[in-house]
């Protein structure tokens, strides 16, 4: 293979060489005025382009400089006919080249300038030229010269409004020429897949994609031809290139092809002609990749739909969803080996076409999403990262167009969708759809669309079947939990029935996340629960009589139930918190009885749990300044609770913090603003047993460290 | 010119999503120098989350915290002025002005941060000043109807301090200011 290379270079440099040559012997008898001469060097110098031994890339480095040599001597061409050479003279003359290949180019040339004196119709000419370039049949020697063709009569073609259009000449005879040099290319190219042994398939193949663009450029022409407007394409153009895609039965000229065609062509042309397109598509080959074509072509729709307003009735009025629906699901039924991911990838572009062109049509977008989940009902759950990433796209589509989680609630095979996706997926959805939620602070305010909600995120609230624990990132988890917890903060209703509702679905869910999530997701709920409260206490006024369904001694009921269910976890402290918290609502309420039933609850919890000393001090101030606040409590129970929080105080474990909790205690005698709370003497024996634990904790300290730190205590108790 | 922010009490995630937007569009890293927080951030992601904005921050403890290894008070020097932080859940009764003194007192500090009761107050007090700079998410409280989301900066320049405090009541932040200046004391003896 090197050896090739080596000797293509060397092939490459004597072909330049010889051309070289005669090129200069050219010029000098082009600068003589020797016609004669000049022709015949220049024969010569086109030889050099039949040879059979270069790849294409190099051959085109040959072409090149033929090109240049060929524009010098066109230019001479024209001078002759000014000076009243006539070159129907000149276009025989050149016919008389030995050999045929420099014979066409020289032909084309002379070609060139004959239209542009217009001394005959351009379309005879050109019809002239592309048959006679049949005499060609290898692939790349044709192509090149086509090519050639192409290129020097681009700017002559009889277009609308240009200045070769005649009575005789019209747009048509334009169109037809490009055709008839598209066909011919087409097929040189595709003959070029068959040449040559089995085992250099490869090689031919990239040789083939190196030259494909030369096809591509017929089409280009076409495109930019004024005369063929939306008639002329439908009519003509279209059909014409479409049965040359479909009948020359080869991969890559087909992918290629069809490619070319939507960029090249307009978009509204695309959507009168979809029909036709889509038509062509199962009759490719069933190796061309489909997916990538449908794909591209409503990528472009999108992008039209969304530039202007205006277009979309004629989406409409084409119908063309239906169309690209009926396409597609044609497309894979026949296709039976494409893999889930090219299914998945074609929905999800038709699905982005959807929400560009008929957002407000949610039928449509279910209708989508209902595709792909009988498609992927034949696959069970996706295990491969390709997939599940395009299942992910496609799901975020909707959420990032609609900014409105409710409005995706409302698709019914959304949640079938996530079935699909394996536990880790499901859960990296969750959170996508959550994040979208509080991005736009939407409310979601029914426990309805809570309980769909939930549906759709049940990986972050419990464990799925097939759930290893061990997996799980600590980090993540936490982050996961934080994200459950603040978006319990956007479920919320004006309506007092209809949040009793949602707080008692948001329960029922939480309570079957197991011990690790309870710490996480208990909390907001239980405030979420003091809010609602908080808020009847306003409206209290107004039931009158009313058996309402949401009370405060409910909601207290329930929240009883749901902080109890922490001690499996088990979150002493943090039950403990939620207890105290509660207390204080009550009183608010003034419902005594309740109150007193969750000072219990937190005391119960201080005696038996809460071991630690530090946790301990933090736990009783709490406790004490809860207390403190308390007016609901009628004497005995206040005296009981009160002479508890004291002896847990004088019971704590370093003097110093035994003191300091005593004489907090001492408030508990006095508050300020409430009459029936003010016992003088408790006070002092408050303040009077600190005095005395604040002596021993001195004596202790004087024992063991002889410091005088517990100084401090008595100024403190001084200061009280 | 100094700048301090003072906040706290955000309850993130147990009792409000985030921040108020008004408030994070204010809050931009680089401008203010130190930050002090009273505490209840409660999850780390906040704890980042101002420490991108300043990287000095001093944090007290407040019981829902997450991370235990906050202190329970702080004091620190900025510019003349000595500063104390303290959540406030251990100061009974719950934001008494003459208990809170008694702290600033003991920690030695002019100026007191404390928080807990989610209201925002400012009290001039024996040639001190206490401050509460109210809970920065507007998060419910049991001790304080109607929270407005508040926090509080502080400009000290030599022996003054001025204090503007933001409130967003009914969507729109409304900011206050106090003048304080610090009357050059020497120290008194026992």
């Amino acid at each position: 293979m090197v050896e090739r290379a080596e000797d293509e270079e060397k092939w490459l440099a004597a072909g330049i060489a010889g051309l070289q040559q005669n090129a200069f012997y050219m010029h000098r008898a082009l600068d003589s005025n020797n016609l004669r001469d000049a022709l015949k060097y220049s024969a010569q110098m086109l030889s050099e382009l039949r040879t059979s031994r270069l790849s294409p890339h190099k051959y085109y480095e040959l072409y090149m400089r033929a090109f240049d040599e060929l524009r010098k001597l066109e230019m001479f061409f024209k001078e002759e006919a000014r000076r009243g050479c006539s070159i129907i003279d000149l276009y025989e003359l050149v016919q008389h080249a030995g050999n045929i290949l420099p014979r066409l180019y020289l032909l084309c040339t002379v070609g060139s300038v004959y239209i542009k004196s217009k001394e005959a119709p351009a379309k005879d000419v050109l019809k002239d030229l592309v048959e006679m370039c049949r005499g060609i049949q290898h692939p790349v020697r044709g192509l090149f010269l086509r090519s050639y063709l192409s290129q020097v009569s681009r700017d002559k073609l009889p277009d609308i409004g240009s200045e070769y259009e005649g009575d005789a000449d019209t747009v048509v005879d334009a169109v037809e020429f490009l055709l008839q040099n598209f066909t011919e290319m087409n097929k040189l190219w595709v003959r070029m897949q068959h040449q040559g042994p089995a085992r250099e398939k490869e090689k031919r193949e990239k040789e083939r994609s190196e030259l494909r663009d030369l096809v591509g450029k017929n089409l280009h022409v076409l495109g930019q031809l004024e005369g063929v407007d939306l008639d002329m394409y439908k009519e003509t153009v279209l059909p014409r290139v479409l049965e040359q895609v479909v009948n020359c039965k080869d991969e890559i000229a087909q992918f290629y092809l069809m490619d070319c065609i939507i960029q090249v062509f307009p978009d509204e042309y695309h959507l009168q002609t979809l029909e036709t397109l889509l038509g062509a598509c199962p009759q490719l080959q069933p190796s061309v990749d489909i997916k990538t074509v449908l794909s591209q072509l409503m990528e472009r729709l999108s992008n039209y739909a969304a530039s202007s307003a205006e277009v979309l009735p004629e989406f409409l009025q084409v119908e063309a969803f239906s169309k690209l629906s009926n396409a597609i699901w044609k497309v894979i039924e026949a296709q039976v080996d494409m893999p889930i991911f090219g299914a998945v990838t074609l929905y999800s572009s038709l699905l982005t076409f959807t929400l560009h062109v008929h957002p407000d049509r949610l039928d449509y977008v279910d209708q989508v999403l209902g595709a792909c989940v009988t498609k992927l009902s034949s696959a069970g759950k996706l295990e491969d990262s390709k997939s599940t990433k395009q299942i992910v796209a496609l799901l975020s589509a909707p959420l990032e167009k609609y900014n409105d989680i409710v409005t995706v609630l409302k698709l019914s095979n959304y949640p079938r969708v996530m079935e699909y996706l394996d536990n880790r997926t499901n859960k990296v959805m969750a959170i996508v759809i959550i994040q979208s939620i509080m991005k736009n602070k939407t409310c979601i305010a029914t426990a309805e669309k809570v309980e769909a909600l939930f549906e759709l995120i049940k990986g972050l609230i419990k464990d799925l079947d097939g759930d290893l624990h061990d997996e799980l990132d600590d980090e993540d988890f936490k982050e996961e939990q934080n994200s459950v917890a603040r978006l319990i903060q956007m479920l919320y209703s004006d309506d007092p029935d209809e949040m009793l509702q949602i707080i008692c679905a948001v329960r029922k869910h939480f309570l079957t996340g197991g011990p690790q999530r309870l710490p996480y997701t208990i909390p907001p709920l239980v405030f979420s629960s003091l809010k609602l409260i908080r808020k009847l206490q306003g409206q209290d006024e107004n039931v009158v009589g009313e058996e309402a369904s949401a009370s405060p001694k409910k909601i207290f009921q329930l929240l009883n139930q749901t902080i109890e269910a922490l001690s499996v976890v088990p979150a002493s402290e943090l039950a403990l918190r939620l207890y105290l918290q509660c207390a204080e609502a009550a009183n608010d309420c003034d419902l005594e009885p309740v109150a007193y039933e969750f000072f219990t609850q937190a005391y119960i919890l201080y005696e038996e749990e809460i071991a630690d000393s530090k946790a301990q001090v933090t736990a009783l101030h709490l406790i004490v300044g809860t207390l403190q606040r308390m007016h609901v409590f009628g004497v005995e129970n206040r005296d009981t609770l009160t002479h508890k929080a004291t002896g847990y105080s004088a019971k704590l474990l370093k003097k110093p913090d035994q003191c300091r909790a005593v004489y907090a205690c001492s408030h508990l005698f006095w508050v300020d603003d409430q009459d029936s709370i003010r016992d003088g003497e408790r006070v002092l024996l408050c303040l009077k047993r600190a005095l005395r634990i604040a002596n021993a904790a001195q004596q202790m300290a004087n024992v063991t460290r002889g410091s005088s730190g517990s100084a401090t205590l008595f100024v403190e108790i001084l200061n009280k | 010119m100094v700048l301090v922010l003072a906040l706290g009490d955000l309850h993130i995630p147990h009792r409000a999503p985030d921040l108020p937007p008004k408030f994070k569009s204010m809050l931009v890293p680089g401008k203010i120098q130190h930050i002090i927080c009273t505490g209840n951030l409660c999850i780390k992601e906040v704890h980042d989350y101002l420490k991108s904005l300043c990287p000095d921050m001093h944090v007290t403890r407040g019981e829902y915290d997450e991370d235990s290894r906050y202190l329970e008070t702080k004091t620190l020097t900025i510019g003349q002025f000595k500063l104390g932080i303290c959540h406030g859940h251990q100061v009974i009764p719950w934001g008494d002005l003459d208990s809170l003194a008694m702290l600033q007192r003991q920690l030695d500090v002019d100026i007191l941060v404390t928080g807990h009761t989610h209201q925002f107050k400012a009290y001039k007090h024996e040639g001190g000043v206490v401050i509460n700079p109210g809970s920065a998410t507007g998060a419910y409280s049991s001790i304080t109807y109607d929270v407005n989301p508040s926090f509080v900066l502080m400009d000290i320049d030599g022996l003054r301090v001025v204090v503007y405090v933001y409130e967003l009541i009914d969507g729109e932040v409304k900011v206050d200011k106090i003048d304080f200046k610090k009357t050059a004391t020497t120290n008194s003896a026992h």
